[in-house]
Order: C-alpha cells, then structure tokens, then sequence
C-alpha cells in the first residue's frame, strides 16, 4: 500500500511538471507546426535563472518563501527574451521550409544556449531549496512528502484550466483556432497571423520557463539537465497528439506514473518504458492518443 | 556494375583521392590519422543518412544502428573474445542490417516529422536498455581491445586506417553503384511526388524499405569502425539522441550532392572538433549549433556545393 502510494505520489509530482513543459511544446506544434527543440532551453534558462535570483536574494537576507515571487519574475523574463529573439531572429526566415529542416534549426538553437548557459551561469550546481522549506513536509498514508511537489500538481492544474479556457472561451482563443484550422483564411479575413504566431510562441516559451522555474528549487539545477527533459517532453506529447493540450495531459500523466513505477519496482527499465510506449503509440496510432481526426491531403 | 565502374567520374577521383589518402597515412602524424579515421567513420553513417534523405526523410534516431555496430563490436570482444576486424564488421552489418530490416516494416509507412519521432524513439529504447542494465556496461560502457585482421596483429594504427578507408570506398562504389539502378533513381521520385511513383507500377514502401536497410548497414559499419578505431563504447557517446543530431548535422553540413560528400563533411567535423577543444573548450556545442543554422540559411546545399560552383566557374572560364 504504502509502495502504491509512494509510486501515485512520485508519478503525480512528476507528471505535472512534465505537462506544464509539454504543454506549451505542444502549443507551438498545434499553432506553427514547429516541433521546437530549444523548448529543453526555455525550461534549463527557467531554472537556471530561478534557482540563481533564488540563491542570490537569500544570501541577501530575504525569508525563505521569497522564492515563490522570483519564479514569476524568472519565467516572464526567459520566456519573453528568449523567446522574441529566437521567433523574430530565425523562425520567422523559416515558415515556409520544410519541417524537419525547422527541427534542425532549433536543434541548433538548442545546441548554442546550453553553451552560453554555461557561460552565464558557470559549471557549478545550484542549490534553491529555499522554497521547499518554506513549506515544510507532511505526512501522507504513511509517508513523509514535501507541500512543494505537491503544489507542483495544483500548479499543473491550474496551467490546464487556463489554456482550456484562453483557448475555447476567449476571443484571441477563437483566433487562434481559426489559425490552427486554416492559416491562409486566417490571413484573408485580415489576421495578423505573424502576431499571433509570435504570441503562441512567447506563450508556449513561458510554459517551458515556468517548468523549469518551478521544479529548480527539488533539484540540483547542474549542466545538461534540460536534455533528458526535451527527449521526454517528447514523448509526452507525441504519445498524447501533436497539438492536443488533453493529449499532453494524459500522455504526461502515462509516462509520470510509468516511469515512477519502474523506478519503485524496475530501475532497469526506468527510460525504457517511456519511449517503448512512444514506439508503441506511434505505431497503433500515428497522429497520437488525442490528435484530432485530419482528411488525407495528396 | 563493372561497365559503371569504368564510366563514372564520380567513382574515379574518389578511388583515386581515398588511394593518395590511404598512402598519406604513412607520413602524417598520429592524431591526424585518428581524426581521419574517425572521420571516415563517421562518413560511412552520413552516408546511409544521405541515401535516406535523398528521398526527403531525416532519421533522428541512427544513433540506434551506430550503438548496435559499436555495442556488436564490444559485446564480441568481451564475451567471445573477437578481435578479428572483417568479422567484427560482418556481425556489426548484420546485425544492423537485420533490425533495421524488422523496423522497416514499421518505419516505412511514416514521413517525415514521424519518421523523425518513431526514430527517435525507437533509438533512445536502446539507450534506455543500455544506460541501466550492468550487464550491458551501463554509462561506463565497454573497453574495446586493438584489432586484428585475419589473425595478424598490426603494430601501428595504419592497416586499421587503410581498412577504413576500404571500406569507405567500397561503400562509395556500392552506393553509387544502387543509386544508379531504377531503384536508386526513385530515391529523388519519391520526393518530389510519391503517388506518381505509385502510378508508374512501383511499391513506395519497398523502397523506402530497402534504402532504410542500406541507410542502417552502413550505419551499423560505422558504428563498428569507430568502435575499433577508438578503442572505447559508451551509451552516452554512441547512442544518445544527441548523436542522431550529431550525424544529421553532417549530413546537412556535407549537403546531398554526391557521395562523397560525406566522408569530407565526416572529416572536417573531426578537425572541427579537435581544434574546437584546442581553443575554446567551453563552446563546442555553441559552435556546432551556429554551424548548423549558418548552413541552413546560407549553403543550403551543403559543402559540397561549393565544390559543384567552383567546378562550373572553371569549366565555364574553358568554354
């Protein structure tokens, strides 16, 4: 009981921040059809730059739930950066080339901003436990859990909630579904497609700064960290539907209670699983769990 | 074949060239044998990627046939005690080959990002299984013992380096060779039109089938080769998914223009990294990666190109 508990808890906790992170990959794929590597940056720049204003302000002297005013500050201002310079400065010269050729590109990008993470931040861990502290531990069926984890999953949900409804209930929700269904009528009727894509990618870069923001403080935020997590984001979102937020929702609860199982009962098979599951729900089902049904172009 | 052999340029300056690289292996230094070996290495995968792409499909994922050719090469050394290099070769190519035969029946019916995606996957399965199974070296990996070649047990690293380059040529002719019959000449077909294709009586899936096995042998060889020449397998190194990008960055790099064209963008990869390391050890990556989107925006089409240019002026400046 108490192993079933500890696998649904490790699962949950994460699950969430692999949805937050996957959420917004998927995002930009429903919008642009971009399949955007460098969302492992926006998340490993969320958490550098977290775990470092968390550190800093409290070698200040700042009480510990400071913290959780810096996370805000930490994903508005990498999502908005990063993600203005890499829309505006490359993506924008690529829409009209071929996909992969754009995977490549932010493949790249990728590349170049684990360098200059090092650069700016320096090869050492960081250490940002302060939050976690702040909220202390408590005991649940048996185990001893910390709040912060915890809040990870209210955080998830509340992420689900507001792209649920900004996406079915709001008037720029109803645009930008006029853009995922047809851009060139979009286009016609006199959006202003390139402003939209700019804010879906801005958006979808928050999603993946606020990832990593929030979960820097649960572990040592280190060199290469944010490359294990764009492979998983990965197969969050290819196993749930490229471009479906219920999809990313259900693909990263899959792999969150997956692998938190065979880290409890299997550590040999713990990357495994995941991407066999990919495998298998590409193969069964190509366009994924939840994409939505498409007519055939020739 | 042998008709082709007489009449193709392509293949008789690069026998020619490999045949002044292979005896340059008696004078230079040691490091610029190995990086050359590595390189042609690496070529022989960019190559099998080249055959995949020239039909428009990008595989993130070879890294799987490049981990199953190295790993065959480890495994047999440490547990067979195989150190012979044509056999090392052989069960690495056969090996290779005959998965990649399995997941063609899979990987056949998908293009493009979900080719990529299904690759990917399909390679970081194999990772995962060797990163956390002991028994498979786990992230340590294996020590690989120096090579023999029918039972004689070379001093210096210069037999291995003209074997490299054998094979490298072999797979340049071989290649020019199947992209030169129907099948081959449907390689840019299927590109630009796939129904056609269907029209004009052929199976898109078949060939695409078969040039997925040529893409995965070649790999699976490249794979081994490094594995001997280096002396060393790690998943981290030979089958993580950054690898399959590592590869696909040559073959944007080198451009799909010629066979050869390959192996020099496998090269200068090398030297790129070595001196890389030499003077800005942080920055490789970022290199690497400002590399990648120089190529994509401004030579399109490669390293090659520049040669196909230079070549046009001269000839133009002739005529």
């Amino acid at each position: 009981m108490q192993l079933a508990i500890a696998i649904l808890l490790d699962g949950l906790s994460f699950a969430s921040y692999l949805f937050i992170v996957s959420v917004g990959l998927t995002i930009v794929f429903g919008v642009m059809k971009i399949l955007n590597v460098a969302h492992g940056s926006f998340y490993a720049w969320g958490a550098y730059l977290s775990a470092y204003l968390i550190t800093l302000f409290s070698d200040m002297g700042y009480p510990n739930w400071f913290g959780f005013l810096l996370i805000p500050v930490a994903t508005v201002v990498v999502g908005l950066v990063l993600s203005v310079i890499i829309e505006r400065l490359v993506l924008r010269r690529m829409y009209h080339q071929d996909e992969v050729l754009i995977v490549l590109a932010t493949f790249g990008l990728f590349l170049i901003s684990e360098d200059l993470l090092l650069l700016v931040f320096g090869v050492n861990p960081y250490f940002a436990y302060q939050p976690m502290a702040a909220l202390g531990n408590v005991r649940l069926g048996g185990i001893s859990r910390d709040v912060y984890s915890m809040t990870l999953s209210a955080l998830a949900l509340i992420v689900a909630v507001a792209c649920w409804w900004g996406l079915t209930r709001t008037r720029w929700g109803k645009l930008i579904s006029v853009v995922i269904h047809d851009r060139e009528i979009g286009l016609a009727m006199g959006l202003n497609v390139g402003m939209i894509y700019l804010a879906i990618f801005v958006i979808g870069a928050m999603l993946g700064a606020l990832g990593g923001a929030y979960i820097a403080p649960t572990i040592s935020v280190s060199p290469g960290f944010g490359i294990d997590v764009i492979v998983l984001s990965f197969a969050v979102v290819v196993i749930g539907g490229m471009g479906s937020i219920p999809g990313a929702l259900i693909g990263a609860v899959m792999v969150g209670v997956l692998r938190a199982m065979a880290v409890h009962l299997m550590p040999e098979l713990e990357l495994f699983v995941v991407f066999a599951v990919m495998a298998i729900v590409l193969i069964v089902r190509p366009e994924g769990l939840f994409a939505p049904a498409k007519a055939r172009t020739i | 074949m042998l008709d082709i052999l007489k009449t193709d340029k392509t293949i008789r300056w690069a026998a020619l060239a490999f045949l002044a690289l292979a005896l340059s292996g008696l004078v230079i230094d040691a490091w610029i044998l190995n990086n050359l070996m590595f390189g042609l290495a690496r070529g022989l995968a960019v190559l099998g990627l080249l055959v995949l792409w020239r039909t428009g499909l990008i595989s993130f994922g070879h890294a799987l046939y490049f981990g199953i050719g190295a790993y065959t090469v480890a495994l047999l050394d440490t547990f067979a005690g195989v150190t012979d290099l044509v056999l090392r070769l052989g069960v690495a190519v056969a090996a290779s080959a005959a998965i990649g035969f399995l997941l063609g029946f899979i990987l056949r019916k998908y293009r493009g990002i979900f080719f990529a995606m299904l690759s990917l996957a399909f390679s970081m399965v194999l990772y995962g299984i060797l990163v956390k199974i002991e028994a498979l070296g786990s992230t340590d990996g294996f020590s690989v013992s120096a090579t023999t070649i029918f039972g004689w047990k070379p001093e210096t690293k210069f037999p291995l380096f003209c074997a490299i380059v054998a094979t490298a040529v072999v797979a340049i002719v071989c290649v020019q060779f199947y992209l030169r019959t129907t099948l081959g000449h449907l390689t840019t077909a299927i590109r630009d039109n796939e129904l056609r294709v269907e029209y004009l009586g052929y199976s898109v899936a078949k060939a695409i089938h078969i040039k997925y096995v040529i893409s995965a042998a070649l790999t699976g060889a490249a794979g081994a080769m490094l594995a001997t020449a280096l002396g060393q397998v790690d998943p981290d190194s030979m089958v993580n998914w950054t690898i399959s990008g590592e590869l696909v960055f040559i073959t944007i790099m080198a451009g799909p223009g010629n066979v050869v064209a390959p192996f020099i963008g496998g090269i200068v990869f090398e030297f790129l990294r070595t001196y890389a390391f030499e003077w800005a050890p942080q920055a490789w990556q970022l290199i690497v990666g400002g590399a990648l989107l120089a190529i994509i925006f401004f030579l399109p089409r490669g390293i090659w190109s520049i040669f196909e240019k230079l070549m046009a002026r001269i000839k133009g400046s002739q005529g």
